[in-house]
């Protein structure tokens, strides 16, 4: 209904006010240069930072575009590694019940480790701190992805697996027509969920290594006492947190299907 | 030589708490002629599905066996298609993508327009013209069946395994494409084994009638023949006495003979009239009933 949507528009935007207009009350009796900035001091940092947005002064001084391009660029390369594994593995013990079952207990006793925890392993071993990260990346995308895609498989209802059988069709054709699809919603699920603890654990990995990335830039800011810098840094890792979820949302409906 | 036998098949499940074994059926035998179609009725958990599913290959006979020209069925096959009950589409596939799994699965060295074309005439055999790009979720229960048939027919298979294929599916539809299926067999003359409840659809479609006293450990009573020249129609089988005698006599046995007196479970929904007689009940096709 457009009314209702409109409704909705106004009490969030009205939300937002009253939130801003609270932020605005709790900081604005400090004198400058004391206290949290105000949303004022962040909207002018933050068209600064945009106005220049991928300048680079050296290894401290980057703009916050480079920054996020950084962290977005390690999130590729640790998700997508960590999804290709969680659905190769996923399928083959959503396939497999007895497999399945023998496995689950590793399963359930690796799932709570934090990401960040390996932390120290990836680096005394690999010795490159940016790699390390990158690793930290993929431990934290691995779990969720793999224990959705295995249940999604395996609980594919047994009629279409029973005319693929009668169909005598070969195992690659019935893992892309029938195993995939069918499994897609759940398998699909799973890489939301991997891709915001991913988004999470860069944050924190990023401030343990240094170098390059939004994680580090926030800890960099904070050193130079450069508040307003690390509440915009903090609202533009929360908005493209909401764009990967968005993305992976588009997809998730285009492979839905009603029985 | 007989096309299809079912030789002494019999089938045993494992009871609830795993001790002991129930006979859903035993000793089941007969065999099928090439182009012939035979129907088993039965009460529900009589294992009739179970029976179609052995000889699909989806199930294994706990003993004896199903040979099919001369070779036991080991397991599934393009040889014997199934119509399910509940239609079995993928539903992440069009109308015509689940016809084309079939048609490439039957002609995998076929070029694409081949398949293409191959499965436009399916899709008009079954006057699904207009629907090829919609989803299973979008039809009728009466549309999607027919995407069953076509799919079913579509690899031309020697045997076809009907499932109750119209139980889903709305009383004045369910003509309509009893019909059909009668067409495509007339054309085609695939050998059919069929499962159903109602007896009126049986006697319609059926060259012979096969029935099982209810389970567990239930058996084939006995075959009728249905003696009624085909092409047949409803209003002209309404006033045929061969078609009023078979009725009674498979009522009866259903009334009667088939329900063993401890049989309450099942529910028995005898209509009169000119409707449809349904036995139901929920079929036991995994487990067994208490």
């Amino acid at each position: 209904m457009p009314g209702e949507r409109r409704r909705v528009i106004v009490y969030s935007l009205l939300v937002g006010v009253i939130l801003l207009a609270a932020w605005q009350a709790l900081v604005g009796g400090a004198p400058a240069g004391k206290g949290l900035p105000g949303p004022l001091a962040v909207a002018r940092t933050a068209v600064e930072m945009l106005s220049h947005p991928f300048y680079d002064n050296g290894p401290n001084d980057k703009g916050i575009g480079l920054q996020l391009a950084a962290s977005l660029g390690r999130l590729a390369v640790g998700y997508v590694a960590a999804s290709v594994v969680a659905v190769v593995a996923g399928v083959v013990l959503g396939l497999s019940p007895f497999l399945y079952r023998a496995v689950n207990p590793y399963i359930q006793v690796l799932k709570p480790i934090s990401p960040l925890a390996w932390m120290p392993l990836f680096l005394y071993t690999i010795k490159d701190s940016s790699t390390a990260a990158v690793l930290v990346i993929f431990m934290s995308s691995l779990w969720p992805t793999l224990a959705n895609t295995a249940f999604g498989v395996a609980s594919i209802k047994r009629d279409y697996l029973n005319v693929a059988a009668i169909l005598q069709l070969s195992w690659p054709r019935r893992l892309v027509q029938v195993v995939l699809p069918a499994a897609a919603p759940a398998i699909v699920a799973g890489l939301r969920i991997s891709i915001g603890s991913a988004w999470v654990a860069i944050v924190a990995a990023e401030m343990l290594i240094g170098g390059t990335g939004v994680g580090y830039f926030v800890w960099n800011e904070w050193n130079n006492l450069a508040l307003t810098s690390v509440i915009f840094a903090i609202l533009a890792i929360g908005l493209i947190g909401v764009l990967l979820d968005a993305g992976l949302g588009r997809l998730s409906r285009r492979l839905a299907y009603s029985e | 030589m007989a096309h299809l036998e079912i030789d002494h098949v019999s089938k045993a499940f494992p009871t609830p708490d795993g001790r002991g074994e129930v006979w859903v059926f035993r000793d089941v035998a007969f065999s099928i002629a090439r182009g012939e179609f035979v129907t088993m009725i039965g009460h529900s958990g009589c294992g009739k599905s179970t029976l179609l599913n052995i000889v699909a290959g989806l199930e294994r006979p706990s003993a004896g066996g199903v040979v099919l020209e001369g070779r036991e069925v080991a397991g599934p096959g393009m040889d014997r298609m199934v119509v399910f009950q509940n239609f079995s589409l993928m539903p992440w596939m069009t109308v015509a993508d689940n016809i084309r799994l079939a048609v490439r699965a039957a002609h995998p060295d076929w070029s694409r327009r081949q398949v293409a074309e191959d499965v436009a005439r399916y899709v008009a055999m079954v006057g699904l013209g207009g629907a090829e790009a919609k989803r299973p979720a979008a039809l009728s229960g009466g549309m999607r069946q027919r995407v069953g048939l076509a799919r079913a027919f579509s690899t031309q298979p020697k045997v076809l395994l009907l499932d109750e294929p119209f139980a889903q599916i709305d009383a004045l539809t369910r003509g309509v494409i009893q019909d059909e299926l009668v067409r495509m067999w007339m054309a085609g003359r695939n050998t059919v084994f069929m499962v159903t409840h109602d007896v009126d659809e049986a006697i319609l479609l059926s060259d012979r009638i096969a029935l099982m006293t209810p389970g567990p450990e239930a058996r084939l009573a006995e075959i009728l023949e249905v003696k009624i020249p085909r092409p047949r129609t409803r209003a002209e089988l309404i006033d045929d006495p061969e078609y009023l005698r078979l009725r009674t006599h498979i009522l009866k046995f259903l009334v009667d003979g088939g329900l063993r007196p401890t049989g309450d479970e099942h529910e028995l929904a005898v209509s009169t009239g000119r409707h449809p007689v349904l036995v139901r009940g929920t079929d036991t096709t995994g487990g067994t009933r208490p």
